[in-house]
């Protein structure tokens, strides 16, 4: 078993946290007054892949590739058409919906945008107590108010901002509360989808470095969404990279920039614009963009936009398989 | 000749019967066929600025003080009318996104054409067969069935290529661009990009980049011009300004930008938040964030001045040492 490393630390033979398998969800496309199936789009197909405790695993793709389909699915957001998604050990898609509200309380979600995230008519301490009523919480008023009085603090807020409505807060401060807000039950895991989007740079840096440090304290595990690769490198320890709905890759953040084996991969990390002004990409950007999800050829899902592309990728999809460093590529003819 | 020159350019909007000035102290040249990319966060003046250079802030109760020269000529002293023939005849404006700038009502080539007719006059006929070349040029595909649909029916990338399109129809010698493709997806984003500087190279026209994307004004743009809170902090040509950052402000905004193979925990980040239009701290408006912050940051504004390479940076540390 090759040995995983975890924000750098090498661990060994940890078992894993969150197992994901052969997941898939599609929508079916109705029209016409007979609402008539006319289509259905595959907006996660077939997908695999665990998470270990204390890791951070990020899933990258462009718009509409199904990251967020994909974390509204780990958390049972939405029900999938196949496969299976464990929670340390617990197949949540079979739990009855008592079991799985126990269970939510476990698992939390960070929204992209942190200006619909909170509902407006709250202030901030309203939002923060409400997962310990639906909750049950043990905790009674003053406890309750002393927590998320810590809570904000945790985040970097003052908790004068608990008596503050959304719309008083900055955009980073928002991000921060609800950041908050998810952390109220110490959940173990957290989906974070593209928590940063919306934010500046530099408020963008304080959010991560707020995560980092989250982690370490609070040990908690990650699934980090994003469009950024820059970002995912350099936040996550392993990346998942997809595709219309498919993985394309799952490979240490460490060798996406050298080592990346799917040509979508390496295209991706072409298409970054370095903020070295001498360092000018060379490579020409990939042609075209990505194909409507409805209803999708037979064979590789990148076969339209790849230079690398054979008779066998059209015909038959390929499997993602192990390739090295305990990485996976789904790829007729890896890169090397 | 300076291509354009803008001196000391303000807006000023009464707000609750209130002066405010969301931006001031605006300085830059840019000479014939260069790109000039104007970066900052949310908030830092960067489109306000674009919309002052072409007039547009007035239309909106702005008042707009200092000096634009457009090739020798005073901007900001000529009438509206004489204006509408500046804008999008030599001054072209590509707005912010691509997916509300069109209008959905109207197939997107008649939108090329209007255009075109209303500044090179021309007749609708004559002007088809000119758009449809353009949309060609710009590697729009079956640009003929393109030019026939509308906007709902293309994607975001093929939408940013119209609204190109309609920027460069009536061949003007400045562009400006605003955040033109923070609405795409990033391999999009290396296409329209790469033609982009294809497009200005070819026909000798002057860029000038509004941008949030510190990495796209690295590999795009000649000079920039990096935005605090409504002023400049500092100006240059890209490499010094990049490479060897001079102004506090720059050098932690691109510290902020996580990059492929950076050593996890090494992220710096500014602490605070951007004050907004009508909060600006006196003195240095970025001192309050600032780590060099000393004595008189708090109090004096630093004054835009050259130093040693040619940048100009608005900050105390460097007053005094003129080149």
């Amino acid at each position: 078993m090759p040995a995983t490393y975890i924000r750098g630390k090498k661990t060994d033979n940890m078992e894993n946290f969150i197992e994901v398998k052969n997941l898939s969800v599609s929508f079916d496309v109705r029209a016409g007054i007979l609402l008539r199936t006319i289509g259905t789009i595959q907006a996660v197909n077939d997908v695999s892949f665990s998470i270990k405790k204390g890791e951070i695993l990020g899933v990258v793709g462009e718009s509409g590739c199904g990251k967020s389909t994909l974390a509204r699915l780990i958390l049972r957001l939405i029900e999938p058409k196949s496969g299976s998604v464990k929670f340390d050990g617990i197949d949540i898609f079979q739990l009855s919906k008592k079991e799985l509200r126990q269970q939510r309380s476990r698992m939390a979600m960070v929204f992209q945008d942190p200006y619909s995230a909170m509902d407006p008519r709250y202030t901030i301490f309203r939002s923060l107590s409400e997962p310990f009523q639906i909750q049950n919480s043990r905790f009674k008023n003053e406890e309750r108010r002393k927590k998320i009085d810590d809570l904000l603090k945790l985040v970097g807020l003052d908790p004068q901002h608990g008596f503050a409505y959304p719309h008083e807060l900055s955009g980073g401060q928002k991000q921060r509360a609800d950041i908050a807000r998810v952390l109220t039950l110490t959940p173990p895991f957290i989906v974070l989808d593209e928590p940063t989007a919306a934010l500046d740079v530099s408020v963008q840096a304080q959010i991560i470095k707020l995560l980092e440090d989250l982690r370490e304290k609070l040990d908690l595990t990650f699934l980090f969404i994003s469009h950024d690769l820059s970002l995912v490198s350099y936040f996550c320890d392993r990346v998942i990279v997809m595709y219309l709905g498919c993985v394309a890759e799952i490979i240490s953040a460490d060798l996406i920039g050298e080592h990346a084996q799917h040509p979508y991969t390496k295209a991706l990390v072409e298409s970054i614009f370095k903020t070295k002004p001498g360092q000018k990409n060379q490579a020409p950007p990939l042609e075209g963009e990505v194909p409507s999800p409805f209803n999708l050829p037979p064979g590789c899902v990148f076969v339209s936009r790849c230079k690398y592309a054979q008779p066998i990728c059209r015909e038959q999809p390929p499997v993602l398989e192990k390739s090295a460093e305990a990485g996976r590529v789904a790829c007729h003819f890896p890169l090397s | 000749m300076t291509f354009l020159e803008v001196r000391d350019l303000e807006v000023e909007f009464r707000v609750d019967k209130k002066p405010v000035k969301p931006i001031e102290g605006i300085s830059f040249e840019l000479n014939e066929k260069e790109v000039l990319g104007i970066v900052g966060e949310t908030g830092s003046g960067k489109s306000l600025t674009a919309h002052a250079i072409l007039g547009l802030s007035t239309l909106v109760g702005g008042k707009i003080g200092g000096s634009v020269k457009f090739k020798e000529r005073e901007l900001l002293s000529i009438s509206e009318n004489e204006m509408q023939s500046v804008r999008g005849d030599q001054i072209a404006f590509i707005p912010q996104n691509p997916m509300t700038s069109l209008d959905p009502v109207y197939r997107v080539g008649d939108q090329i054409v209007e255009g075109l007719i209303q500044h090179a006059k021309v007749s609708k006929r004559e002007a088809k067969p000119q758009v449809i070349k353009l949309m060609e040029r710009l590697r729009i595909p079956k640009a003929d069935r393109v030019f026939q649909q509308y906007p709902h029916q293309l994607s975001g990338g093929l939408k940013q290529r119209i609204v190109i399109a309609m920027g460069l129809c009536t061949n003007p010698q400045l562009l400006i661009a605003d955040e033109p493709t923070t609405a795409l997806d990033v391999t999009v984003q290396a296409q329209i990009m790469r033609l982009f500087s294809e497009m200005t190279r070819d026909r000798g026209i002057g860029l000038f980049l509004i941008t949030h994307d510190l990495g796209v004004i690295a590999q795009v743009c000649d000079k920039v011009a990096v935005m605090y809170a409504g002023r400049m902090v500092e100006f240059g040509n890209i490499e010094p300004v990049f490479n060897t950052p001079s102004h506090p402000y720059t050098e932690a905004l691109l510290d902020c930008i996580p990059y492929i193979g950076m050593k996890k925990g090494s992220l710096s980040a500014i602490d605070g938040n951007v004050p907004s239009a009508g909060n600006y701290p006196s003195g240095c408006r970025y001192h309050p964030r600032c780590q060099h912050s000393f004595s008189p940051c708090g109090t004096n504004v630093p004054a835009l001045n050259q130093i040693e390479g040619g940048t100009r940076v608005a900050c105390h540390l460097y007053q005094g040492k003129k080149d």
